[in-house]
């Protein structure tokens, strides 16, 4: 039995992360023809590798059918109900940076914290007859964290592409988006409102709670931690 | 867990000893469309109930109480006054407690009467208090309706009012915004930066989706007035305070209650209001030296009870959610009269857990 890890199949997340175990001493590579999604490990015994979706890790990570996975912390947060007990975060892996934000027209000067946006929302609910619009594809990690803040009278449209279009579009009053460096928030005309963002999102390394954990896989596991440097 | 058999059957002995007070059975939908539930309970209510989509309604959800279709079906063609019993499932997703049931059975009693709604409230309470018994249950009643009026009759502006009215369901909120409009808490950052300005509509940009200009710079003069406004006093935050801190019992509180309404005059009519049910309760078997009173029962869990609200509560098994719960539910009905254009009908009602009385082993004998 081989101890599985999940990464992303493609792009940047890929490179990094198999910079970031290369680094380490464990050299992950894809083999066969470009366009193949084969994957091969050298530096350790019995780890095979599963090129993924990012998208798709949390959810193959919560089923066990991967041991260890490697996705944005933002997507675990987003896709997995009660995620703690689902998976356990190893290590953050220090690249894949983004914020979570919720950005509103810079013309709203009235607006700059989400005690702004509340009252908004009321106001703007009264005189348009329906509840404000945030545009997003984090539909959990919005809706908790607007009820944490005790934001009221708001609904989200699902928006997996093009969010900060949506506002001039009419189709979202505020949109609720991943940001790196807020370039394309503001020249769609958009402004982050003030305090810490919704979350700070990162790659991250997690280990499946609920995977095949035998004798091993256990022990395969030992030796991958200690030549990460993971206390685990 | 107990046989779900036992409980429908337990469930439909509970509705029949409704019918034999004088209810109408009534039934339900399943499925119920999401857009009315989404536009009462907000965003939140995903997290709660199970959203499904069917080709043709669009949105639905399992229904997550019956309170909601059964004042729907009253508006459209109920004749006052009117009781009603139901029974069936209820379903909520349990996203934090998972070990909660994500589907139970709820029988329920509800009242339609614009005329004598303190004798409704007490007439539902001991109703639902004879269907719990011989089980020894301790029950928790309160009244949303002083704090309400208390919020009404503060000495502020009707903004500060509106706003603590409209959070008065989620006390975090409330209390943030009772602590700033006291001055015991800073503005929201940027606050003062904008009020500091001149042209505040400097560097704006342009104007871009559907909030116009015009609302943007009427929320400014509406923020110049709240900074102008003088900050509510501490006396009546701290009448507030205690009020939300009432828990004695209920003869024992109507003499607190009047003390407060000196200071605070507009509570004095929900105070009548809370003697008068002091009153109808007693008239039906009550005993109020014994009911227990709280001032914040009913806020966290229960939007839209505006009234007398109670719960009855298994003391030996604290594990356990509610029995029963109920109260009135006036703000639901003008909400959902406003849409259909049907206006506000006072209701006031409860739903009893058939499987916890099984569990607590009442009911046996049926």
């Amino acid at each position: 039995m081989t101890l599985k890890l999940g990464v992303p199949s493609k792009g940047r997340l890929m490179e990094k992360t198999f910079d970031w175990f290369g680094a380490r001493g464990v050299e992950l590579s894809r083999t066969g023809s470009d366009r193949e999604y084969a994957a091969a490990v050298k530096g350790i015994e019995g780890v095979e590798l599963v090129l993924l979706s990012a998208g798709e890790i949390p959810r193959e990570l919560a089923a066990g059918r991967i041991h260890l996975g490697v996705t944005g912390s933002d997507l675990v947060r987003e896709k997995l109900a009660a995620w703690p007990d689902k998976v356990s975060e190893l290590a953050l892996m220090g690249f894949g940076h983004a914020d979570l934000v919720i950005a509103v027209p810079k013309c709203w000067v009235d607006v700059n914290t989400l005690d702004d946006l509340d009252a908004v929302a009321a106001a703007f609910r009264a005189k348009h007859g329906f509840r404000l619009r945030i545009a997003t594809k984090y539909h959990r990690l919005i809706r908790d964290h607007l009820r944490d803040h005790g934001v009221a009278d708001y609904q989200l449209v699902d928006s997996q592409g093009a969010t900060e279009g949506t506002v001039k579009n009419e189709t979202a009053e505020a949109i609720a988006d991943i940001t790196s460096t807020g370039e394309t928030l503001r020249a769609n005309h958009l402004k982050i409102l003030a305090g810490a963002p919704v979350h700070k999102s990162q790659a991250t390394l997690f280990k499946a709670r609920g995977a095949d954990w035998n004798d091993k896989t256990r022990a395969t596991f030992a030796v991958l931690t200690d030549k990460l440097g993971i206390n685990a | 867990m107990t046989d779900k058999a036992l409980i429908r059957a337990e469930a439909t002995r509970l509705r029949g000893f409704f019918e034999t007070k004088g209810a109408q059975v009534v039934e339900a939908d399943i499925l119920q469309p999401a857009g009315t539930l989404l536009d009462l309970y907000g965003e939140d209510i995903r997290g709660r109930a199970f959203v499904s989509h069917d080709p043709m309604r669009g949105e639905v959800m399992l229904r997550p109480d019956f309170t909601v279709p059964v004042v729907q079906m009253h508006m459209a063609e109920g004749a006052e006054p009117a009781r009603y019993t139901y029974m069936g499932e209820v379903f909520r997703a349990q996203e934090q407690v998972a070990e909660r049931a994500p589907e139970y059975f709820q029988v329920g009693y509800e009242v339609f009467d614009r005329d004598a709604p303190i004798d409704a409230d007490a007439e539902v309470f001991a109703l639902i208090r004879g269907a719990l018994e011989p089980l020894s249950l301790r029950a928790a009643t309160g009244d949303m309706g002083l704090l309400l009026a208390a919020v009404r009759g503060l000495k502020t502006t009707d903004r500060r009012k509106a706003a603590l009215l409209r959070h008065i369901w989620r006390p975090r909120r409330f209390r943030a915004l009772l602590d700033r409009f006291a001055g015991r808490a800073p503005l929201p950052e940027g606050r003062e930066a904008l009020l500091a300005k001149e042209d505040p509509m400097i560097d704006a940009g342009p104007q871009i989706g559907l909030r116009s200009a015009a609302e943007i710079s009427e929320r400014v003069d509406a923020l110049r007035e709240d900074a102008a406004a003088a900050a509510i006093s501490t006396q009546e935050v701290e009448l507030l305070d205690d009020l939300l801190a009432l828990r004695e019992s209920t003869s024992n509180v109507l003499e607190h209650l009047r003390d407060i309404a000196v200071d605070m005059p507009a509570i004095a009519d929900a105070v009548d209001r809370l003697e008068a049910r002091a009153e109808a309760l007693v008239k039906r078997g009550v005993n109020v030296d014994t009911l227990d009173f709280e001032g914040s029962y009913g806020r966290t869990s229960m939007e839209y009870y505006d009234g007398f609200v109670f719960g009855f509560y298994a003391e030996a098994r604290p594990d356990l959610p509610p029995v029963a719960t109920g109260g009135r539910y006036d703000a639901l009905t003008r909400v959902l009269g406003n849409q259909n254009g049907s206006g506000e009908i006072p209701a006031v009602g409860g739903v009893i857990r058939p499987e916890l009385l099984l569990e607590l082993g009442a009911g046996d004998k049926a």
